[in-house]
C-alpha cells in the first residue's frame, strides 16, 4: 500500500512537471504524452489521469490520444523493447527470415512481453532507414543489414 | 568569417552512429588540434551520405576523397598523412567499385554516366548542416534576401507558378496554385506548415533533406509564409525522426540569431516564427488534414473535404501545407528564375525528383535525377543492375500507396503524366525494385498488412475493407484461397477506392488491382494449383487430396 502511494506521488511529480514545461494546453497534449512514456517507457492509467486533470481536457479525450500513436503506449513493456520494421522493403530483402529467427529466439508473438519482464517485441511500420534493410531496433539502438544469424549476437548484447 | 583549406565530414546516419561515428570525430578533433591545424582544417557530421555499405564514412574536401570504414585507430594517419603532409591514402580509401548515390557522382564515374541533377539534395553532404555560416556561403538565404528586398508576394507565387512546381508528396498538385489559393484566403491570421511525416515505407529522402540542410526548409517556409501572408509556421516531423527535430531546432535558433527569423526579417516589416512539432507514430498523420488535428493535439483522424486547409485549416485559419522535397525546391527556383528550373525535366513534371532505391539491386540509396527517367535507366545505371544477376520482375512506387510497375513498363518515362496514362503512380519516390524470387501474393499481403495497422479506423469502408482484403491474401498465400475471393479482392479495392475518406484507403487496394491486373495468373497459381511459383508463400505441407482445377 505504501508502495503505491510512493508511486502515485513520484507520477504526481513526474506528470506535473512535464506538464508545466509544455504548458496545460491542448496543443501540447501528444509533446506531454510523448515526453511522460519517454520517462516511464510507458503511459500508466493513472499518469493519464494526472494528466487529463492538470490540463483540464476530458479523460476520455486524452486516452483516446493515448491509444492512437504507436510511439505511446498503455502497456507496461519489457526491460528490453525489439522493434521489427515489417514493411515491403525489409521484407522483400529477407525481413521474413529474420522474423522467423526472432521469433523462434524468443518464443513471442508481437507485442507480447516474455513471463520475466525482459522482452517485449513490436512489430513496427516503416522506420525511414530502409537502405540498409532488413531494420530492427532494441530500445535505442537500430541494426541495419540484419541477418537470421546475427539475432542471437545482438540479442546477447543485451543479456 | 574564416576560411578553411579543408573540410572533414565525418558521416552520422544511425548506421554510423552504431559503429562509432561520434568516437571518430572527436579523434578527428583531438588529432586536428593535435597537429596545430585547427585554423585550417573544420571538421564537421553530416548525417546519411547516401552511401549504404560501409559505415561510417569520411570525406575530405577539397579533394573529395572518401574513407571508409574508419575506425578510432585510423584517424591519427589521415590526419598526420592527408591533412598534414597532404598524401591520399589509398588502402583506407572506401572502395569504389561499390560507391553509391551522390558520392559516385561526385568523384568515381564523373563524366561516364548521365550524372545525377541536384537541387534538392544540393548542399546535403557537402555543408555543416549545423552552422548557419556555412549555408550562408553556399547562397543560403540568397533567395530570401531576393525574395523580401525585390519581390512582391504576386511576384513571388507567379515565379512559383511558371516553374510548374508540382507537390512532391505523392499527388502532384501544383505548388504555385496551392499558394495562391491560400494567398487569395480571408484572414488575418494563416499559417505555413512543412509536412516532413515521412512515413511511406522506402522513403527517407525528406530525413536526408532535414538532417543534412536544414535550413533550406526553413527559408523556402518563411519565402512561403511572405507570398501567402503567414507569420506563423509548423514543420511536423515524424517521431521516429529524432536527429532531423534535432538539427531543426538548432537551425531555427540559429536562424533567429541572425534575424532571419522573428521580427523585422531582413530589417523588413515582416515577421515569421516556426515551432518543430514532433509526431507519435501514426502513418496517417502524413494526410494532411489528420496532421493538422494532430498538431491540434488530437487524434490524427482526417477531417472530411472540402473545406480545405487553404480556407480552414489550423485551428481553421487559412493553411499552406507542402512536403520537405517540394519546399527544398522553392530557394533555388527563386535564385535562379522559373525559366532556368524549367529546363530540366519533362515540359509537364519540371524538375528533379528524389529516389530511395531499394531492393534487390546492387546498390541502394537516394539519388536525385530529373524527371522523365525511366526505370530501366535507374536499374541500369544508379542501382548497377539486380542483385546476382536475377531477372527484374516488378518495382513499386511510392510507398505502400504507390503502384506495383510490371517489367513491361520499364521504359515509361517516369513523370507524373506519363505514369498517368499508364495507369500507375509515381507516388512518393520510393523505388523498391524486385526480383523473380518476389512472390505478388505475399507482397500485397505485407502491404495490405501494412494498411490495416496505418488505418486510423474512422471511416467503415477503409477500417473493414483493408482488414478483409489483408485476409484473403493470407488465406491465399497459406494454400486456403478461392478463385471467387479475387473478385471479392477487386470489389473491396474499388470500395476503398470510392468509398474511403482519404487518401489512405482510397490507395490501399492499389495493390490488389495492379497484382490482378499484370500478375494474375501467378495470383491463381497458388488456387488453382495449390503451389506459389516464386517459392515464397507458406502454401501447404502437403498437396490437397483433390487439387481444385475450376
Amino acid at each position: 500500500m505504501s508502495d503505491l502511494i510512493v508511486l502515485k506521488e513520484s507520477i504526481n511529480e513526474l506528470v506535473k512537471n512535464v506538464v508545466e514545461k509544455h504548458g496545460a494546453s491542448r496543443a501540447e497534449l501528444i509533446p506531454i504524452l510523448n515526453e511522460i512514456n519517454r520517462k516511464m517507457g510507458y503511459l500508466p492509467s493513472y499518469a493519464l489521469e494526472e494528466v487529463a486533470r492538470l490540463t483540464q481536457i476530458p479523460k476520455s479525450q486524452v486516452f483516446s490520444v493515448a491509444t492512437f500513436y504507436q510511439m505511446l503506449s498503455t502497456d507496461e513493456m519489457g526491460e528490453h523493447v525489439i522493434r521489427f520494421c515489417e514493411s515491403a522493403p525489409c521484407h522483400v530483402v529477407g525481413g521474413r527470415q529474420v522474423w522467423q529467427r526472432l521469433q523462434e529466439e524468443l518464443h513471442l508473438q508481437p507485442g507480447q512481453t516474455s513471463p520475466d519482464g525482459k522482452w517485449t517485441l513490436v512489430t513496427v511500420s516503416c522506420l525511414g532507414v530502409c537502405g540498409v534493410g532488413p531494420v530492427l531496433i532494441v530500445d535505442d539502438d537500430m541494426y541495419g543489414n540484419v541477418t537470421p544469424d546475427m539475432i542471437p549476437e545482438i540479442l546477447a548484447r543485451y543479456a | 568569417m574564416k576560411v578553411f583549406r579543408s573540410m572533414v565530414l565525418v558521416s552520422s546516419d544511425p548506421q554510423s552512429m552504431l559503429h562509432g561515428a561520434e568516437e571518430v570525430f572527436q579523434r578527428f578533433q583531438a588529432e586536428i588540434k593535435a597537429f596545430g591545424l585547427e585554423d585550417e582544417v573544420t571538421v564537421s557530421m553530416v548525417g546519411d551520405i547516401g552511401r549504404h555499405d560501409v559505415f561510417p564514412l569520411v570525406i575530405i574536401y577539397p579533394e573529395a576523397v572518401t574513407y571508409g570504414p574508419v575506425g578510432v585507430d585510423q584517424v591519427h594517419a589521415i590526419v598526420e598523412e592527408h591533412l598534414y603532409k597532404g598524401r591520399v591514402i589509398p588502402e583506407f580509401q572506401a572502395s569504389v567499385r561499390e560507391l553509391s548515390g551522390r558520392i559516385a557522382w561526385l568523384n568515381a564515374r564523373k563524366g561516364t554516366v548521365p550524372a545525377e541533377q541536384r537541387i534538392v539534395l544540393e548542399r546535403a553532404g557537402l555543408i555543416d548542416p549545423t552552422s548557419i555560416e556555412d549555408y550562408i556561403l553556399h547562397d543560403g538565404y540568397a533567395a530570401l534576401g531576393k525574395v523580401l528586398t525585390e519581390m512582391t508576394p504576386m511576384d513571388v507565387i507567379g515565379e512559383i507558378q511558371k516553374s510548374g512546381l508540382k507537390g512532391r508528396g505523392g499527388a502532384g498538385f501544383p505548388t504555385g496554385l496551392k499558394w495562391s489559393f491560400v494567398s487569395k484566403a480571408n484572414g488575418d491570421k494563416k499559417y505555413v506548415i512543412c509536412n516532413a511525416d515521412e512515413s511511406e515505407p522506402g522513403t527517407f529522402k525528406d530525413r536526408v533533406i532535414l538532417e543534412g540542410d536544414p535550413f533550406s526548409i526553413l527559408e523556402a517556409m518563411t519565402i512561403a509564409a511572405f507570398a501567402v501572408g503567414a507569420d506563423e509556421g509548423y514543420i511536423y516531423v515524424r517521431g521516429e525522426y529524432a536527429l532531423a527535430q534535432e538539427r531543426l531546432i538548432q537551425a531555427i535558433e540559429q536562424a533567429k540569431e541572425y534575424g532571419f527569423l522573428g521580427k523585422g526579417i531582413f530589417g523588413t516589416s515582416f515577421n515569421f516564427d516556426i515551432h518543430v512539432h514532433s509526431g507519435a507514430g501514426a502513418y496517417i498523420c502524413g494526410e494532411e488534414t489528420a496532421l493538422l488535428e494532430s498538431i491540434e493535439g488530437k487524434r490524427g483522424e482526417p477531417r472530411i473535404r472540402p473545406p480545405y486547409p487553404t480556407t480552414h485549416g489550423l485551428w481553421g485559419k487559412p493553411t499552406l501545407i507542402n512536403n520537405v522535397e517540394t519546399l527544398a525546391n522553392v530557394p533555388a527556383i527563386i535564385r535562379h528564375g522559373a525559366e532556368w528550373y524549367r529546363q530540366f525535366g519533362t515540359p509537364s513534371s519540371p524538375g528533379t525528383k528524389v529516389y530511395t532505391v531499394l531492393g534487390n539491386v546492387n546498390v541502394t540509396g537516394l539519388i536525385e535525377v530529373p524527371m522523365g527517367i525511366t526505370l530501366r535507366e535507374v536499374i541500369a545505371i544508379y542501382a548497377r543492375g539486380m542483385k546476382n544477376n536475377r531477372a527484374f520482375k516488378l518495382a513499386q512506387t511510392g510507398g505502400s500507396s504507390g503502384s506495383v510497375i510490371p517489367a513491361s513498363l520499364q521504359d515509361t518515362p517516369m513523370d507524373f503524366d506519363s505514369y498517368a496514362r499508364a495507369g500507375v503512380s509515381l507516388g512518393s519516390g520510393a523505388l523498391l525494385i524486385c526480383d523473380e524470387d518476389t512472390c505478388v501474393v505475399d507482397l500485397a499481403r505485407v502491404l495490405l498488412n501494412f494498411f490495416r495497422r496505418e488505418s486510423c479506423g474512422k471511416c467503415t469502408p477503409c477500417r473493414v475493407g483493408t482488414e478483409r482484403a489483408w485476409y484473403l491474401l493470407k488465406r491465399i498465400s497459406e494454400g486456403q484461397g478461392a478463385l471467387k475471393d479475387l473478385e471479392e479482392l477487386l470489389d473491396l479495392s474499388d470500395n476503398l477506392y470510392q468509398l474511403s475518406n482519404c487518401g489512405l484507403g482510397q490507395t490501399a487496394g492499389t495493390p490488389i488491382r495492379d497484382i490482378l491486373k499484370h500478375f494474375r495468373a501467378e495470383v491463381e497459381a497458388h488456387i488453382r494449383l495449390g503451389v506459389c511459383p516464386a517459392g515464397v508463400c507458406p502454401m501447404h505441407e502437403e498437396i490437397p487430396a483433390s487439387p481444385v482445377i475450376a
